[in-house]
């Protein structure tokens, strides 16, 4: 995973509540085996026509969501499917960060592990966040200060501090789960829930 | 931790899988099982590859391909090329890392949430991840199970452990019971539409009480499985003879003095009297009817005998905004009743109403009647053995009979990656759990319902009260 670095941008706002992954991502591209590419698949339905044609009004489709790194969305963001697509998509696009009153669950742990910041703000903030983007303000994320500054404000967030900690040193967590290997093998001969209960196959090629 | 203090099923599962108890309130779990599916697997086995890791526990991991497989035919070519290509890549993973897979063909092939239970590998008191969010479906069992994205089920393949933070715990009281003619689906959308598809964020759901200790296995997972859809990673039931009885003598259950050892694990895991919960809700069941959604989020879920909301009376801005965008994408009427609203397709299947106690309620309504002209019903089992178990019982000729289509297990309509969709502007009453914009299919409206509701609507071509048809 990537260091996440302090970035400053513009913000685009689809401030919808309850913004699943389907739409984020339709589940017809998600027939790849790769992470790239999936960034024109962005909001696929919301951004095009049935007849491929942009949707003028949408967003994403307006001349001032060109370059912009932060995504500002509605309550309960990434509900539904737990397809890490939809992640992949927005950083993809060019997101670096997504502002939104509240996140769903898996969309948030799925951002956390890719580099994608979740950033929690709500109430007065919020609404304070969604004029400022109207105005085209200048949005600074700054993680290690846990703070976004605009031009008019400073909007402090808290984020758990081990993922904070893993995105500012561009770890990924299978480094440290995999540290813990004796802990691991030593659980496994005491399972409380009992031994193992799939025959397995043979692997091929040295694994 | 005291051992005298009360602790919640959910406490009881989570102490049992501590590996470490890590920085910060995170902690090491260990993952009993492992499911896998080709959509979600892909990137996560070329991070092994990557890293040069192999599968630690290949005794714990299984893989079935059902989200894109064709449902007419064997032929992995008939889900058209991409499709194909990615289920080639599951068998090529599954080869090289050796994990066992069933793949078209196999006779225990079937959705991942349908076949872990009906193997007998969903038992009390494990925990079961899996690159899905519906793996919730297997906390019917007392299992704490949930969905994880892509990265996380790299990490499970190259460790078995899975770095999390305890959640709350909400407790769902469920007093009464289910009339009949009335489901454990309408049960689930009724407490959805009452919580919200964010009530349950951050939370584990137990649902408890009178209403759910009366219903089968099958009836508990379509609960569970739903509970994703209000925002909750995990529900949960504790176990009790019911679900005992489910899983003893199935493929991989334990057998012998081992099942009587699980047994005697599995009647400590009911959460202790006064355990502490975050929340409760209450829900009384007695006077539910049949629901039926009309929106584009599962909150959005009616008695079926009432009227379409009216945006004009909602107070708050934002959720009535929310109402006008969704009945405009479902072309329904501010107010207007939802019964014989008319419908195109029907789809009767996925892993929230695809197993065989799903197939028996449907051919109860197409028994003897006929798919109305002009709509077209896609039944498709949730695995092999429902499909075979069906056929046994003469199911498939009561669809068939009936103008319906019988199709091969697979998620099929329930996303449209197969092949199986709606067409734009199509409505459907679907057994499935998501009725956001375009999931069965770019342009295509969802209703959802029970297996009874949705065959209702097969043979009327509207939305059509079951109990009308079933006399009770
Ligand atoms: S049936 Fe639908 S919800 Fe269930 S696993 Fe398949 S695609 Fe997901």
């Amino acid at each position: 995973m990537q260091r996440f670095r302090t970035v400053a941008t513009r913000a685009v706002t689809i401030a919808f509540d309850d913004i699943d992954t389907d739409q984020i991502i339709p589940a017809r591209y998600l027939t790849t085996v790769d992470r790239a590419g999936l960034g024109g698949h962005l909001f696929h339905d919301w951004r095009y026509r049935g007849d491929g044609e942009p949707t003028p009004e949408f967003a994403l489709n307006r001349a001032e969501a060109e370059g912009a790194r932060l995504l500002i969305a509605g309550r309960n963001f990434g509900c539904g499917s737990s397809r890490e697509h939809a992640v992949w998509a927005l950083m993809d696009h060019g997101f670096d960060a997504v502002i939104a009153p509240s996140f769903a669950d898996i969309f948030r742990k799925n951002a956390l592990r890719n580099g994608l910041l979740p950033i929690r703000v709500e109430g007065e903030m919020y609404t304070a966040c969604l004029e400022e983007a109207a105005s085209r303000a200048i949005f600074t994320v700054d993680l290690k200060n846990n703070v976004v500054t605009t031009p008019a404000r400073t909007i402090p967030f808290r984020i758990d501090p081990f993922a904070r900690n893993c995105l500012l040193e561009g770890l990924d967590e299978l480094s440290y789960i995999l540290r813990h290997d004796d802990a691991i093998s030593a659980f496994e001969t005491s399972n409380p829930s009992g031994s193992s209960i799939i025959p397995p196959r043979p692997a091929r090629g040295g694994h | 931790m005291p051992a005298n203090r009360p602790r919640t099923l959910y406490d009881k599962i989570w102490d049992s899988h501590v590996v470490t108890e890590g920085e910060g309130g995170v902690s090491l779990l260990y993952v009993d099982l492992h499911l896998v599916h080709e959509v979600t697997s892909p990137q996560a086995f070329s991070g092994l590859r990557r890293r040069g890791l192999k599968v630690r526990a290949r005794d714990r991991t299984l893989a079935t391909a059902d989200h894109v497989t064709p449902t007419r035919s064997l032929n992995i070519a008939a889900a058209g090329e991409l499709a194909a290509k990615q289920l080639r890549s599951l068998e090529e993973n599954c080869e090289e890392f050796g994990i066992r897979l069933y793949t078209m063909g196999h006779e225990y092939r079937g959705i991942v949430h349908v076949i872990g239970p009906e193997l007998g590998l969903t038992q009390p008191g494990q925990m079961i991840v899996c690159g899905d969010s519906h793996t919730s479906t297997h906390g019917a069992f007392g299992a704490l199970a949930f969905g994880i994205g892509t990265t996380e089920v790299e990490y499970v393949l190259a460790s078995q452990c899975l770095l999390e933070r305890k959640m709350g715990n909400l407790r769902v009281e469920c007093e009464g019971r289910l009339r009949p003619g009335v489901t454990s689906k309408d049960l689930i959308l009724a407490l959805i539409s009452k919580i919200g598809v964010d009530g349950g964020v951050g939370h584990v759901i137990e649902y408890a009480g009178p209403a759910i200790r009366g219903l089968s296995m099958e009836s508990r997972m379509t609960i569970c499985n739903m509970s994703i859809e209000a925002g909750a990673r995990a529900g949960l039931i504790s176990p009790d003879d019911t679900t005992f009885e489910y899983v003893a003598g199935r493929e991989f259950a334990p057998t012998g003095a081992e099942w009587d050892r699980a047994l005697d694990r599995w009647r400590t895991l009911p959460s202790d009297p006064g355990a502490p919960f975050d929340k409760t809700v209450s829900l009384d069941v007695s006077g539910l009817e049949p629901f039926i959604s009309f929106g584009t989020n599962p909150s959005m879920a009616i008695p079926i005998r009432s009227r379409i909301p009216d945006p004009a009376a909602i107070a708050d801005a934002v959720e009535r905004e929310q109402v006008v965008r969704a009945l405009k994408y479902m072309d329904l009427g501010a107010g207007e009743p939802v019964i014989d609203q008319k419908i195109d397709v029907v789809f009767i299947g996925s892993c929230t109403n695809a197993r065989i106690e799903d197939m028996r309620e449907a051919a109860r309504i197409f028994r003897g009647r006929t798919v109305s002209e002009g709509v077209r019903a896609l039944v498709v089992p949730g695995s092999e053995q429902v499909r075979r178990e069906a056929e046994s019982e003469g199911l498939d000729q009561v669809f068939t009979e009936a103008g319906a289509e019988w199709r091969l297990p697979g998620c099929s309509m329930c996303l449209g990656m197969n092949g199986d969709h709606l067409a734009p502007g199509q409505r459907s009453v679907s057994t499935s759990n998501r009725n956001f914009e375009g999931r069965q299919g770019p342009g295509g409206r969802t209703m959802l319902g029970s297996p009874l509701t949705a065959a209702a609507a097969a043979v009327t071509g509207r939305v059509t009260d079951p109990r009308d048809l079933l006399r009770v």
